[in-house]
Order: C-alpha cells, then structure tokens, then sequence
C-alpha cells in the first residue's frame, strides 16, 4: 500500500476525535478573520466556544456561492496576501467570478486528496499520466497534475483541446492513465476510432480518472466497453479544493468522502436541518485544513446521500452517492458550471436583443451540443445581413466572456420564446442521462 | 427612383415565409418582388410592396421584426446589355452595391432592378445623368 493511503484506513474513534479538534481551531479562526462568518455567528447568538462536539456544527451558519459572489475579490480570504500560494475561479451565479485564494499548505491539503484518489483507483509512480483537463483558473488540470506528479507518475499536461495531437502522443508516449471529463473522452474516442486508433491494441491506457460534470453508470459501461480502461470517478469543487475531495475504490457504489479533510453533512435543502447518514439531502461541506479561503458548512447544492456502512475495501471514510442533481439550476455543460442567469445577464449587455432565451442542450453521439435561443428586438431590425450577423456575433461574445464557452447561438424573432410569468422554463436539457 | 422597401427577420424554421406571405394576403397587399437572403441560422426577407406602410402596419401586428428602408429602382430594357448600361453609369460614379434584386414586368420588355447602395443618393444622380 502506498503511505499517502494510510488515513483512508484510520479508525473511526479517532477520525471522529480528529474532526473535532480541527473544528475546535477551525471556527475561532474564520471568527476572527472572516467578518462575514462573525457578523452571522453574532446574528444567531453563537460563539466559537459553543463547538464542543461535531453536532455542534449544526449550530453555525451556511456559507453559498452567493456569499462568494458578493465577497469577490477577497472577503472569505483569512489569510494574509503574504501567505496566498495560489488563485482559482469558477463561474459565480451571474457575471462575476468566485475567487478562492490558498496558501501553499492548502494546495498541499487538496493535492493530497487527489493523490490518495489516485493511489485508489490503482494508479502508482510506474503510470504515465496525462492530463487532459483545462490548466489554468479551473483547479481540473492543476489538480489532476499536482496529484498525479506527487504520486511520481511521468505527467503529460496536454491541457484541453487539440485531440487529434493528444490521441498522437497517448500513442506515443505510452499513456496509461487518462484524466479528463467523461464527455472529452466520449470524444476522444470517436476521433481515435476515426483515425483507425484502437485504444486496446494501440495505446498502453488502462485507467481513466474522470470528473468534474455529472455521469452515469451507462456512460461509465459505454467508456469501459469502448476503451477497455477501467473508469474511475473523482468528485471535488473548487470552493472546496477542487478534483479529489472524494473518489470511488473498486467495491463501493459510490465515493469516499475524505473527511479527514473535508467534513461532509446531509441537509434537507429546505429546512437547512442535518439529515442522518442514509437520507438523501443537499451535500455541505466543511473544509477543516484550509486556511487561504476556509469554507464553513459550504452549501455545494449537490444532491447526495451518505451511505451507512462499511466498505469492504476497508476504508473508514465515509461514502457519498455520485452526485446526479443539484438543488439549484445550475447546469454543467463541457464541464463548466453555468447558471442561466448568466446568461441573461450577457444578454442585457447587448441592447440590440431581448433578455428572453432558450438554452437548449442535447447529446450527439460523443459531445453535448449547447445551443442558446436568442430573441432579437424589433428596434434592432436591419435589411443589412452583415449588421444581423454582427448582433449574433456580439451576443457570442458576450457569454463567452462571462461563461467561456462557445455554444451556438440562434436568433430568433421578437416575442417568440415564452414569456416570464413566475416560474419559466429556460433550459431544454435532453442530453444523455 | 427611391422606393420604401420592407425587410423581415426570418427564424431558421419551416413555415416562416409564409406566415408573412399569408399576414399580406389577408389585407390584399401585394408583392411586386422580394429575395432572401439568409445565413445558416436565420434570414432576412426583403421585398416590395405596393403599400409599405400598410404593409409594414400588418406585419409588426402579426410579430414580425420589420423595417423599412430605401432603395434605388432603376428600369432597364428586357434585352441583353439592359443591365451592363447602368452599371457602367454606376462603376462610373464610385458606388457599391450592397445588394441587388431584379424582377420583370409585364410581358418582358421591362426590367426593374433594386439596389441597396452604400449612397443611394449618389447613384440616383449617377443613373439620372
């Protein structure tokens, strides 16, 4: 066994008492050093001494990616600028980002959960590993990178895109282990099979370490079945750490959470009330090591469900239902979160359209196809076609500054997508599930 | 001669052009020419009419994008060279057509051609002189 997995197995008497104690450090500092987390701790009359057992969490408040959003840049940060290491974003619920800033002992954290799922899933210092996620603001790449050059492995950073050349050099170079989004390797294949590439008998690829969207057992049956790898699945968020807060072993349906790190709770999403292990109820998680930008009872708004029980594998951390809902309307699409009023709020940037629109997403045999309805005003009417072409251009634009990604975008006429009257559907989601 | 033309926004979805053709119909307003010009995702439909402004009125009212917009129509001879005529007036005088569409009249000694030129002003002189 690799000593990186020695806490997978740690007894749970201890793990419990490990918890609380960093708990018990955990909340006085993000008292003293986050005001936000003292003003609500001082609104619901609790103080950092009141924690003296881990159900006393349930008395702190929530933290949301509102609560980013409207702190952005630097209001969740802790630690002082001279102690940050390293910047991630994601997407925030409208244009403006989330920024999580962490010090050089938190991406050690985070890459130590990303080395543990790897060791996992079977991977050792003799793979060679290629990273085909994004590098950059999204912690995909970096993360998968990180772990997989902790772990010793030979690290290819193709970074996304380009696969005829990744398909080339997997080839090449003898990968054997693959980390990317299921759908890119859906992709990934048929270009392969297009280039008469059989990843069986022309490449060394044996595992594949996916995340950062949401996936079925099909998909993960069709991957194993078309490529012969085996398919591992790694949950993370980059509020939290990003890829390798959790991943699955060879015998649970599921993952294991690793709450030495990060410490899960079940809520029901309606009455904010903890949810024993067994039901199903909205992922919280609290992030007990990190420093840069703690996160305390982080609202992840993944629907999921802590299993009761042991595993056989032996591991005591605790496993989590693969997450397939979210109690919000926020979409993943390519493996980017995006939320639909952030797409309106590109919209209302360019006058020459109506903030009405239809985000449609359908599957094609390999990649999600997403397309935006976009209803253009009568005022901004032209016989010039170039001027027409000119709006659908800026509209492009817009969303792939704010939600960097590319769909196709139609426009349509005046008053011909449905109208706001309370509740209205703006996503058409008929993608494989 | 400068003439009102309408120009429509048509979605990228079948029965588009005739919901406009009918819109028309049903007010009796006629369509003396029209051409489409489209991309892969949409298309604009422009035409003459011989009452843009009722015409237009109908449209906006059965929720089409609508607008109108001045062309130059020039009438030729039915007949080979009809068109090469003014053009050289036209190459002559500088100016660029951003699009064209021509129909026939009566029983074909006439021809009549709509411009859109980047000056139609410039060109009306140009065709006159």
């Amino acid at each position: 066994m690799n000593p990186i997995s020695k806490p997978d197995y740690m007894p749970i008497p201890e793990l419990r008492k490990m918890q609380l104690e960093k708990l018990q450090e955990l909340i006085p500092y993000e008292y003293e050093h986050v005001a936000l987390f003292r003003r609500r701790c001082d609104e619901k009359g609790v103080k950092p001494r009141d924690l003296a057992t881990l159900a006393d969490l349930a008395k702190f408040p929530f933290m949301k990616k509102t609560d980013l959003r409207d702190e952005y840049p630097l209001g969740l940060t802790a630690a002082p600028m001279s102690e940050i290491n390293r910047f991630h974003c994601s997407s925030g619920t409208t244009g403006k980002p989330i920024c999580i800033p962490q010090t050089a002992e938190d991406v050690r954290i985070w890459t130590d959960g990303v080395m543990r799922c790897m060791a996992m899933y079977g991977i050792t210092k003799d793979d060679v590993v290629q990273v085909s996620y994004g590098y950059g603001l999204f912690t995909g790449g970096l993360g998968a990178h990180y772990g997989a050059e902790g772990l010793g492995c030979a690290v290819l950073p193709t970074s996304a895109g380009n696969t005829e050349k990744q398909i080339m050099l997997m080839k090449d170079l003898g990968v054997t282990v693959i980390c990317c989004t299921p759908s890119y390797f859906l992709h990934l294949a048929t270009v392969a099979e297009k280039l008469g590439i059989d990843f069986r008998r022309d490449t060394k690829l044996k595992h594949g370490v996916f995340g950062a969207e949401p996936w079925t057992d099909e998909i993960r049956e069709r991957i194993e079945q078309i490529s012969g790898i085996e398919a591992h699945d790694i949950y993370g968020l980059t509020e939290i750490a990003g890829p390798g807060v959790a991943g699955n072993c060879p015998y649970c349906h599921g993952l294991h959470v690793w709450e030495d790190h990060f410490y899960p709770e079940i809520i029901d999403p309606d009455t904010l009330e903890v949810l024993p292990d067994g039901e199903e109820g909205e992922l919280v998680f609290t992030t007990l090591d990190r420093r840069g930008t703690p996160m305390v009872r982080y609202r992840t708004r993944d629907l999921s469900r802590l299993q009761v029980g042991e595993c056989k594998c032996g591991r005591t951390m605790r496993v989590m239902d693969r997450v397939h809902a979210r109690s919000d309307d926020m979409l993943i699409i390519h493996g980017v979160n995006v939320f639909p009023s952030q797409i309106e709020a590109c919209l209302m940037k360019v006058p020459e359209v109506a903030p009405h629109y239809m985000i449609e997403l359908s599957s094609t045999d390999t990649m999600d196809r997403f397309e935006i309805k976009v209803e253009v005003t009568a005022d901004s009417m032209s016989d010039s076609m170039s001027k027409m072409e000119a709006v659908r251009k800026r509209v492009a634009a817009s969303i792939k500054e704010i939600v960097g990604l590319s769909p196709k975008i139609m426009l349509v006429a005046p008053g011909s997508l449905p109208r706001s009257e309370g509740k209205i559907k703006r996503v058409i989601d008929n993608r494989r599930k | 001669m400068t003439v009102k033309q309408i120009s429509i926004f048509l979605e990228n979805k079948p029965g588009q052009l005739s919901g406009i053709c009918r819109a028309l119909a049903k007010e009796n307003i006629n369509i003396a020419t029209l051409s489409l010009a489209d991309s892969a995702d949409f298309g604009i439909v422009r035409m003459i009419v011989d009452d843009h402004v009722r015409g237009c009125d109908v449209l906006a009212k059965a929720g089409f994008a609508v607008v109108q917009t001045d062309v130059v129509m020039a009438t030729v001879p039915d007949r080979p060279g009809g068109m090469a005529e003014i053009m050289e007036k036209l190459d002559a005088a500088g100016v660029d057509i951003e699009y064209s569409y021509a129909y026939a009249l009566g029983s074909g000694e006439k021809a009549i051609l709509v411009f859109k030129f980047d000056d139609n002003a410039k060109a009306e002189a140009a065709l006159e002189g």
